[in-house]
């Protein structure tokens, strides 16, 4: 009896130096929180740049509006986006005194902003306004936006096209990746025969199957999933492989020590291990996976952005290609975003684990 | 204590076990050289010596982590092939799973062995014990060396294993937390007799906890002699014979050739 009241006696002291301890902990992390919003937000407060950043945008309309246009272009849709904008940066300008962080990113933005600005006005003047810019190579921006608001039927049916086959070939490739990482990371005959195998078709870019594939699939769909399927295939199952066998040790001789049979081994130690390096391999994939993709739509298909650029060339409608290109940079940074997000809540614990 | 199974104990034979090693350079290493040794039930035995000793292989071999080239060793008559939960370990480095909570790592001998539903409350009641309280959703990381070998501790204990090997496990903490946790284990020790075998480097520490202290000896790795510490418990670290006991100790390791025990007696 007297020793559980003398554990019970520790533990209260324990729980005490705990209970300080814990409170240094909550002010550190208030303090880092702080710190961390000035690192990332880090220009100095100004209120000039929050104004120019407005003013710059309404310079570019009232430029648009009354320099005359001399090149052939409806400035309507040009004319709606910079007031978009305007009403953009206004309202949040109006929200900076309900938020500290919305006013710490207004004002560390604000430059940008002001920059993109002045690169839109100048473009303006230099093609609908002078027309110095050679044509068609080098379109107006408003007639990039004037080509999107006439042809965004295809282009949203291109973008449809594109993410089916990359959501289908990273999704089949990354686990084919995981699955074969895992075996040649875990099991030796596996290793012996599928490492040299990885090794020699890694080095080979996907793209250079494409003749071969165009007669052994019976679509150029398939043969498309099947080159990213390829091409993320490589570095998911190097990198899991790599990331299993770099695990320390002494964690699986801890798990068996604990009771663990092979199986615990295998998901509960090595691939939550190996997920920082997994994850290395999956960026290296997203980044292989969207040259694959276009080049294979502009080489072999009939739809999808890489098929849209294409096409567009023939034309000589360079500016489709830019809106394409345009297209193309806001779906594969979501693509991104996403795949950001998603490793920020697997890798959970690493956070504040490296600098 | 209602969640603690019945009190569990295992007696620990060793013998003629032969381990050699390869270095890296191709030169062979005795690193234990026909041991023999009993531990028995419920017994707390400290393994003491120079480093490079063999005190870590002996703990490997007794965990099952490495197999000796002869010789064998036995838990309870039945020989060690392998890992068990029977036989705990708790690393030098506390060795907690970093991508897993405190909370997960004292729970993780029970998902290893399947038995996690059953007895999830005994979590609960290993993280009052280990003072924790509070840090259950912190990761390994964000926990101080202290709490971390704490966590390590119940993480093996969780298990109740019948024998708990313990390798240096205080070795990188500083003295206060180490006295503090010297305790603790005594604690836990006398409350469920489990078999412990530790391995030190601080004779101070192996006076303080063992009933017996083997001092062993390098190149090769052997048992140089047994000593019993018949002290009785609470232990006074400045009684006079806790001090002779100690200076006899680090006088058979050559450590203190010349070093007289500082004199109480006046
Ligand atoms: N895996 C191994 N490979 C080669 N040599 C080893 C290995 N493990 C231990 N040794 C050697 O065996 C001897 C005993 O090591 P160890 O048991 O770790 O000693 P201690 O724990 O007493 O310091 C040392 O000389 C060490 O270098
Ligand atoms: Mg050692």
């Amino acid at each position: 009896m007297s020793s559980t009241h003398k554990i019970s006696e520790t533990i209260s002291v324990q729980l005490q130096t705990n209970k300080k301890i814990g409170l240094c902990k909550g002010l550190n992390v208030k303090n880092k929180k702080l710190k961390q919003l000035d690192e990332t937000n880090w220009k100095p407060y100004s209120i000039f740049w929050q104004n120019m950043q407005v003013f710059i945008y309404i310079a570019a309309f009232i430029i648009n509006l009354m320099l005359p246009t001399v090149q052939e272009v409806e400035v309507t849709i040009y004319r709606i986006f910079l007031g978009i904008v305007i009403l953009f940066l206004i309202v949040r300008y109006r929200l900076t005194s309900y938020s500290e962080t919305i006013k710490a990113k207004n004002n560390h933005e604000a430059q940008l902003y002001f920059a993109i600005g002045v690169i839109i006005s100048i473009w303006d003047i230099v093609t609908t306004k002078f027309n110095i810019l050679p044509l068609p190579f080098f379109p107006s921006f408003a007639q990039i936006l004037q080509v999107m608001r006439e042809d965004y039927i295809t282009l949203l049916v291109s973008t449809a096209y594109s993410l089916r086959l990359l959501v289908i070939g990273f999704t089949v490739g990354t686990v084919t990746g995981l699955v074969t990482g895992i075996l040649i990371g875990w099991y030796k005959q596996w290793n012996y025969w599928l490492l040299p195998i990885i090794k020699i078709m890694g080095v080979i870019p996907a793209v250079a199957w494409i003749p071969v594939l165009m007669f052994i699939f019976p679509s150029s769909f398939y043969a498309q999933i099947f080159l990213i399927v390829l091409c993320v295939w490589f570095p998911v199952a190097y990198m899991t492989c790599s990331g299993i066998q770099n695990i320390q040790k002494s964690y699986f001789e801890a798990a068996r020590t604990l009771g663990a049979n092979e199986s615990y081994l295998v998901f509960k130690i090595a691939i939550p291990g190996a997920m920082p390096s997994i994850f290395t391999g999956i960026y290296t994939a997203t980044g292989v996976s969207f040259a694959t993709l276009i080049v294979s739509e502009m080489i072999g298909a009939k739809a999808g952005l890489g098929w849209y650029i294409n096409w567009a060339k023939g034309w000589s409608n360079y500016a489709k290609v830019y809106a394409s290109i345009i297209v193309m940079a806001i779906i594969f940074s979501l693509v991104m975003a996403v795949i950001y997000k998603m490793r920020d809540k697997v890798l959970i614990w690493q956070k504040g684990l490296l600098k | 204590m209602t969640v603690l199974e019945e009190k569990r104990a295992g007696k620990i034979k060793i013998k003629e076990v032969h381990r050699t090693y390869t270095d890296s350079s191709g030169n062979e290493i005795e690193a234990l050289q026909g041991i023999n040794l009993e531990i028995n039930q419920g017994e707390f035995v400290s393994l003491i010596g120079p480093s490079g000793c063999g005190k870590t292989t002996l703990m490997r071999l007794i965990a099952g982590l490495d197999e000796p080239q002869s010789g064998k060793l036995y838990l309870d008559d039945e020989v060690i092939a392998g890992t068990n939960y029977e036989r705990g370990y708790v690393f030098q480095q506390a060795n907690l799973f970093p991508w897993e909570t405190i909370e997960n790592n004292i729970g993780a001998g029970l998902k290893a062995r399947k038995i996690f539903k059953q007895r999830k409350g005994e979590v609960e009641h290993y993280i009052k014990v280990a003072g924790l309280v509070g840090f259950e959703k912190s990761y390994p990381h964000q926990v101080s060396g202290g709490m971390a070998q704490r966590a390590s501790l119940v993480r093996a204990l969780i298990n109740n294993p019948k024998v708990l090997l313990l390798d240096e496990p205080l070795g990188a903490l500083d003295s206060f937390t180490r006295y503090d946790l010297q305790d603790k284990l005594i604690e836990m020790w006398q409350e469920r007799k489990t078999t412990m075998i530790l391995v030190t480097h601080d004779v101070d520490e192996a006076v303080y906890l063992s009933d017996r202290i083997v001092i062993m000896s390098p190149r090769p790795g052997r048992i140089e002699e047994v000593v019993e510490v018949k002290l009785e418990r609470p232990r006074a670290r400045n009684d006079e014979r806790f001090l002779k006991l100690r200076t006899e100790i680090l006088e058979k390791l050559h450590l203190v050739s010349n070093i007289k025990p500082p004199d109480f007696s006046i």
